[in-house]
């Protein structure tokens, strides 16, 4: 990949990732990390909506679609119920336009197919103006 | 040693076994965390080992349960999606195809 890594630990942000799959929570996770964004990791969407509970908040959420106990469309509409105005970016490997417009309706900001890279999570904070390319 | 090792990737890359991805593996590596790209690696090998073990259990109970089977795929092919595993990615969704079908002898 051409280009600096841009570096946004200044601007403080934090994310939760939702995924189910170990290794997806490891590249996600790491991911965030290198571009200097503080996060947690959490196992499906109930857990993600728990965190919620207890108060926890965040500037981004990268969303996944499909996962055991409540998927990534009845989390993000849960959580929208609940009021959260977090930045929702649903990732998955459904890119079907059928499922793409389910998971938007649900209350997504912004959509990106996996695997994530690093250029894609850039294109995501681009989106939802937490990043300006110069 | 380290000439033998790229030799190895770049058969890997030829071969159709890695794709692209892997390269975004190798960019998340830095000095703060040399040793990343193994860790995934580890983590995927560990990972894909108990799931082709639970398909195992599956497939050896002789009654096809092709929804849990989908399931286990639906995680084997999230895992090499992501790592770059592009052969094991595509048997994946072939696999999956069968479970949809319900074509057991595939």
């Amino acid at each position: 990949m051409a280009g600096e890594i841009p570096n946004l630990a200044e601007s403080k942000l934090t994310a939760l990732v939702v995924d189910d799959n170990l290794v997806n929570q490891m590249m996600h996770h790491k991911l965030l990390d290198r571009l200097g964004i503080r996060n947690d990791v959490v196992c499906n969407g109930q857990e993600a909506v728990d965190a919620h509970c207890s108060g926890r908040n965040y500037d981004l959420i990268l969303m996944d679609m499909e996962m055991p106990i409540m998927n990534g469309i009845q989390a993000t509409k849960r959580l929208r119920e609940m009021g959260i105005e977090s930045k929702i970016a649903g990732v998955t490997t459904r890119a079907e336009e059928e499922e793409r417009k389910e998971f938007m309706e649900a209350g997504l900001n912004d959509f990106q197919e996996k695997p994530l890279t690093i250029s894609k999570l850039v294109s995501i904070l681009h989106n939802l103006d937490f990043y300006v390319q110069t | 040693m380290q000439r033998q090792v790229a030799l190895i990737k770049q058969s890997l890359f030829d071969q159709g076994y890695l794709d692209e991805q892997f390269v975004e593996l190798e960019e998340l590596q830095d000095d703060a965390n040399p040793n990343f790209v193994e860790e995934v690696s580890t983590l995927y090998f560990k990972d894909s080992a108990r799931l082709i073990n639970s398909i195992d259990q599956a497939l050896k109970r002789g009654s096809f349960d092709f929804n849990r089977l989908d399931s286990y795929m639906h995680q084997f092919k999230g895992s090499s999606t992501s790592i770059g595993a592009s052969k094991v990615k595509t048997e994946c969704t072939m696999f999956r195809e069968y479970c949809r079908v319900g074509n057991a002898e595939g």
